[in-house]
């Protein structure tokens, strides 16, 4: 928030608390401007920030803890396919006497707050998965073995529609149950005084919710015995070693950790975009996601956010612009929009490593609390 | 003499090389422990042996009574034996305090839900450390660098931070590898007050070094190692006469005159 407020012009630097109101509104009233171009541009914001949950989670793997981990994605599609079997009619499509004997004819439709923790538990626990067979890995090797990680829960949600039909296959499922808190479902507009309040602006404050608890808890991570062990891990091993980390326990921690964000914003996904299917969860994803938080700034929460922000938002623009361009100056669409994505993440990755290769927000990570920093520095 | 550490016919193979051979040793409580040797002694090796990351091919160390645990690492920092390293080792990325408060990471308690819910037991923990690691940096003499990137540290500067990040971990043995390599004589004398300060202030010291005056006018006893065995052990001015020592360090052939 603060490094946030701090990229204000002029603001940032001579008024702090004004540049802060400035971010923190701007946050708040982004969907109204938004819808005023059409709702498309409400969804982008909110899948914004469904990308930024799954920055921060990776920014915990990759800039905390140093493990490069190429198949984050697999954690989005735990959390995803979980929402998607515990809150859809798929159960009883698939097993409908099953279905039939244990009273769910309709299918299973759990609430949120049930299903969300256990994708995230099961997210949790596929990251611990991971975890044990690469803890020697590093570098290079630990990229390849999570890259193909990622590759092999795609391929299972592929083809785990037989012999049992757990996932119904490249089809994916449909007709997922939409968010519902305690009886207001999200998934509804509501209708106030006349007024119109689109759905999707429900969804971007609960997503933002959703967001700030993630921040707010990984700050606290940072600033914290773990944080530190994380960092010392990250810069030396073998010293974190002779200091008595114990880095099976710090890598298993982060790897679960991580997954549990991806796990989380998984489920939302699914309730959002009420629809699952294995294509959501590709190698391109994980890229993607690692893309945001390399061009953000490693290792900094901010510079994961506003990655995921720019990353999230800038192809969407482009591929409003680009598509009546070409059309005007070949009279076909020549370039497919997601070609453009893949395209301009990898202008980005360029440009960044020519201008500024600490990323957009370089790290200055701290792992201390400044206000017993500055305690202890005046007590000398 | 108490005994704090000992090394009973410990033993350590690379394929065909023996890189310590049934070496035992005692080290007493409140002792300062040289460990000298020629290049390829096998110094760093038993080192590495006794702080967990090696295991030992045969015997072990017992350490105030206990059997020391091998190839665990975290486990014999908890036991209360701390190392620094020949090449300094830091957390280049973390300022000098944080790389101290790091240190002190096996002393600290706090799970991840208190973290979270950052609790009284959490905040006090944390409030704790920072304040116990800026004392070890006022101890070592570079408070002032607190809050400096421990990369951008002077070497001599490293040296220390890495001494303050082991003493974080409250250890009762602490082994210096080298502690005085590349430093000028100025900065040795430092070093020698701060070691001798540390003894002094109840912390055993097992010293590997190649700074001959710095042992010799250090160390309460001194072990040699050569080729992996123990060829001497003894006070200084007993290794310095023993003649297999000299021969270690000189070559056959020589005789004193």
């Amino acid at each position: 928030m603060n490094e946030l407020a701090e990229l204000v012009p002029w603001l940032g630097k001579h008024k702090p608390r004004a540049a802060r109101a400035v971010v923190l509104l701007v946050i708040l009233v982004a969907p109204m401007i938004a819808i005023m171009f059409g709702r498309t541009w409400v969804r982008v914001l909110d899948f914004a920030l469904l990308y930024m949950m799954l920055a921060l989670g990776l920014n915990l793997v990759v800039g905390f803890a140093g493990l490069l981990d190429l198949g984050y994605i697999a954690f989005y599609a735990v959390g995803a396919y979980t929402w998607a079997f515990l809150a859809s009619p798929h159960f009883a499509d698939a097993f409908p006497a099953v279905a039939a004997g244990i009273g769910a004819a309709d299918g299973i439709h759990l609430p949120f707050w049930l299903v969300l923790p256990v994708g995230a538990a099961l997210a949790a626990m596929a990251g611990i998965v991971l975890g044990f067979p690469v803890l020697r890995l590093r570098g290079d090797y630990l990229a390849i073995v999570t890259l193909g990680f990622g590759e092999i829960v795609r391929i299972f949600m592929n083809n785990l529609n037989y012999p049992i039909n757990i996932t119904n296959g490249p089809q994916g499922i449909n007709l997922l149950d939409s968010m519902n808190l305690f009886g207001w479902d999200l998934a509804r507009s509501i209708k106030l005084w006349g007024f119109k309040i689109d759905s999707l602006f429900f969804y971007y404050y609960f997503f933002l919710l959703c967001v700030a608890g993630s921040i707010l808890f990984i700050q606290r991570l940072q600033i914290s015995r773990v944080g530190r062990a994380w960092a010392a891990m990250r810069d030396d091993e073998l010293a974190a070693r002779a200091i008595g980390i114990n880095i099976r326990n710090m890598k298993l921690l982060a790897f679960s950790l991580g997954a549990t964000f991806g796990g989380v914003a998984g489920g939302l996904f699914g309730a959002f975009q009420g629809f699952v299917s294995p294509e959501s969860f590709s190698l391109m994803e994980s890229i993607a996601v690692l893309v945001m938080v390399v061009f953000g700034g490693m290792g900094n929460i901010a510079g994961a956010v506003v990655g995921a922000l720019i990353l999230t938002a800038l192809p969407e623009i482009l591929r409003h612009i680009a598509q009546p361009v070409q059309q005007a100056l070949f009279g076909q669409v020549l370039l497919d929009p997601e070609v453009l994505r893949m395209l301009l993440y990898a202008l980005a990755m360029i440009l960044m490593m020519l201008l500024r290769p600490g990323g957009l927000i370089p790290a200055h990570a701290r792992y201390s609390r400044p206000e017993y920093v500055t305690a202890g520095g005046t007590g000398a | 003499m108490i005994r704090l550490l000992e090394a009973r016919g410990v033993s350590k193979f690379f394929g065909g090389l023996t890189a310590l051979a049934e070496v035992s040793l005692t080290i007493g409580k409140g002792e300062v422990y040289g460990l000298i040797g020629p290049n390829g002694a096998g110094k760093t090796t038993l080192f590495n042996v006794l702080t967990g990351s090696y295991v030992a091919d045969e015997g072990e160390f017992v350490f105030d009574g206990t059997e020391l645990p091998s190839g665990k690492p975290h486990r014999v920092v908890e036991q209360g034996i701390a190392r620094t390293f020949q090449n300094i080792r830091l957390f280049r990325e973390m300022t000098a305090l944080e790389n101290v408060m790091a240190g002190h990471h096996i002393r600290t308690r706090a799970t991840i839900w208190g973290i979270l819910t950052q609790n009284r037991h959490t905040r006090e923990e944390e409030r704790l450390t920072t304040e116990r690691a800026f004392e070890l940096l006022r101890y070592v003499g570079i408070e002032r660098f607190a809050r400096t990137v421990s990369k951008n540290l002077s070497y001599g500067d490293q040296r220390r931070l890495e001494i303050a990040r082991a003493l974080a971990t409250e250890p009762r043995l602490l082994a210096l590898d080298e502690p005085a390599a590349g430093m000028n004589a100025t900065e040795t004398g430092h070093l020698r007050e701060l070691i001798e300060r540390i003894r002094t202030d109840g912390t055993t010291v097992l010293l590997i070094e190649h700074d001959v005056k710095l042992v010799m006018g250090l160390c309460d006893r001194i072990a040699v190692l050569d080729f992996g065995r123990k060829i001497a052990e003894d006070v200084p001015a007993e290794v310095q006469r023993n003649p297999a020592v000299i021969e270690a360090y000189l070559g056959g052939g020589h005789r004193a005159q």
